[in-house]
């Protein structure tokens, strides 16, 4: 009837309807989001244009800042691939068939969620680090995988593989095998089924899990820096430059780096919001990060 | 006679029965093809990328000998980075309860203009890099910072301090809960509440009797999330940390020093305590949380 009231309790959905609760308490949530949430993102691009355009400029076009982000793009063009095939090989094996030891399987999938990804870097270096159990072996055969691009990748990987398979793996068992039986009793190959019938199937979902995967494969700071060694224009991917921005005092340049991994990240999430409202129902329903 | 007779012919059929031809016992048959090049893949991609180095970080501590690790571990500093990680992210959780139920209850609960801008935004901290949301919180929090100056008047240091490393944990811990209870908010049987409602209960009653229990387990996993993401968080608390030795130094950043000073073993020890505890305290919030399921049903 009126417009008048803008905050009004959702129709159908409560019988817990407190006079002027509803006011109150959007506003609270309101604040909360403002200050906590949105005030930082606010203050990257703040603090990022402080000193004006060209000094921003500047920031972004310095040499160090340009190889750190080809050096975020390698890294992320390698790891997000990978994770990609391994998490469709693995929703394959998972949702498609029954086998012993599959929670086994699907625990090691998830441990990455768990693990401190400094710990996710610190694995690495227990391996190949110049004291860890093939170190030796890489010294005398001049391999160098810590402080190098290889180890980057690693602990990105490492990072960032649950993304797709937790995405697919749901999704593939409420889909069942039904269709792709139909496709093999009707004569297609194994690979044409695949092709035809499930990636259609499982594309959206394929979609949002490597877009968050990329997203973090991107982001990642504390695996990648126990691996990096931090050298300038060589082995920092574009959030330990800004770490190695911030830690000389240089604000302008960190947060304006900082603004580009923000901006990624914004958009990452105008993607993903935009796949949940259109293609809901092709998403795991009941995982929504 | 007969069997033999047939069985040439079947065989095509034999392949949809319940009986495999050729796979291990422990598959059960299925028609569609690419079990075993699906699962080398996947068994292969894990042992390479997990299994052999989380095998090194459980191996690599013992070389100190049990006494070592022991000695490691109750390090002052060790300890006190522990205790710190593990107690504010405790902490973080515990008010993440309260923020994480009003943000939910309005999502799901009210119509108002810019929902839907406020629902996608509390992954904000998910999509925001760690190194970013550290600067940045660094920045609000600092003593000139738009609120740390605000929290200094009144005698109250939020960088480089505890309530620092306070703040950030809660920041990353915030979309969790949300996420765990939206969706059961959304689906809680509404012959519930009305039930709830024609047996003469209260708008009060009904919060607190009725919609709270069934948020209780969700609640706890999401909690346990959040609880599990913050003490192994690095990039958004290592700036606004401070870093002071056995006062503001959380446990990560104790592995990374460790490392600097080729302290493997050290590291490691560190590194597996973090897994363990963290490991054993989601095993006990699950099952804690079966047990208020199954109290539910009962």
């Amino acid at each position: 009837m009126t417009a008048a009231k803008p905050i009004t309790a959702a129709r159908p959905i409560s019988s817990v309807r407190l006079p002027g609760l509803a006011v109150l308490l959007v506003l609270a949530s309101a604040v909360v989001m403002a200050g906590l949430v949105l005030l930082p993102l606010f203050v990257v691009f703040h603090d990022a244009f402080a000193k004006g355009l060209g000094k921003y400029l500047a920031s972004i076009r310095d040499p160090d800042a340009v190889s750190a982000m080809k050096l975020t793009l390698l890294v992320a063009a390698i790891a997000v691939p990978l994770n990609a095939i391994f998490g469709v090989a693995a929703a394959w094996c998972i949702a498609k068939f029954e086998f012993r030891g599959k929670s086994a399987l699907l625990t090691l999938i998830d441990l990455p969620f768990s693990m401190s990804p400094v710990v996710s870097g610190l694995v690495w270096v227990l391996l190949f680090g110049a004291q860890g159990w093939f170190g030796t072996w890489l010294i005398d055969h001049d391999v160098k995988i810590i402080f190098a691009t290889t180890g980057l990748v690693l602990a990105t990987i490492l990072v960032t593989f649950p993304f797709v398979a937790r995405e697919l793996i749901p999704l593939m068992q409420d889909q069942g095998a039904d269709e792709e039986s139909a496709a093999l009793t009707l004569g297609a190959g194994g690979f044409t089924t695949f092709f035809r019938i499930t990636l259609p199937n499982i594309r959206w979902a394929l979609l949002y899990g490597v877009l968050l995967c990329n997203a973090r494969a991107m982001g990642e700071f504390g695996a990648v820096s126990v691996v990096s060694g931090h050298i300038r224009g060589l082995t920092t991917t574009l959030p330990l430059h800004v770490e190695v921005l911030y830690n000389d005092y240089d604000f302008v340049g960190a947060f304006a780096a900082a603004s580009l991994l923000a901006s990624l990240g914004l958009i990452t999430l105008v993607l993903k919001t935009g796949l949940e409202w259109r293609h809901a129902g092709e998403l795991a329903a009941n995982r929504r990060h | 006679m007969t069997d033999q007779a047939i069985l040439p012919r079947p065989a095509r059929t034999g392949a949809l029965r319940a009986t495999p031809p050729r796979r291990a016992p422990w598959v059960q048959h299925s028609i569609l093809p690419g079990f075993g090049l699906s699962l080398g893949i996947t068994l292969v991609y894990l042992g390479a990328i997990v299994v052999l180095p989380l095998t090194a970080l459980a191996l690599r501590p013992w070389e100190l000998g049990l006494d070592g690790v022991f000695r490691a571990l109750t390090a002052p500093r060790v300890a006190a980075a522990l205790k710190l990680s593990f107690g504010l992210s405790a902490l973080a959780a515990l008010l993440n309860a309260p923020l994480g139920m009003l943000l939910a209850w309005t999502l799901t609960r009210y119509q108002f203009p810019g929902r839907r801008i406020l629902d996608a935004l509390v992954d904000l901290p998910f999509a925001l890099p760690t190194a970013v949301a550290g600067i940045a919180l660094t920045a609000i929090y600092a003593p000139h910072g738009p609120l740390g100056h605000i929290a200094a008047k009144f005698g109250i240091k939020t960088a480089y301090s505890p309530l620092g490393i306070f703040i950030a944990l809660v920041f990353i811990g915030l979309p969790f809960v949300v996420r765990s209870l939206q969706p059961v908010l959304q689906d809680l049987d509404h012959e519930v509440e009305e039930a709830a409602t024609t047996l003469g209960a209260n708008a009060w009653q009904r919060a607190v009797r009725v919609i709270l229990p069934a948020l209780g387990p969700s609640l706890i996993s999401g909690l346990s999330l959040a609880f599990a993401r913050a003490v192994g968080e690095y990039g958004s608390v290592v700036f606004i940390a401070g870093n002071l030795p056995g006062k503001t130094e959380i446990a990560p950043l104790l592995i990374v020093i460790k490392l600097e000073q080729y302290d493997y073993a050290g590291a490691a020890a560190v590194g597996l305590a973090m897994v363990v505890i963290s490991f054993g305290s989601l095993v006990l919030i699950n099952g804690l949380q079966l047990a208020l399921a199954r109290r539910g049903k009962a």
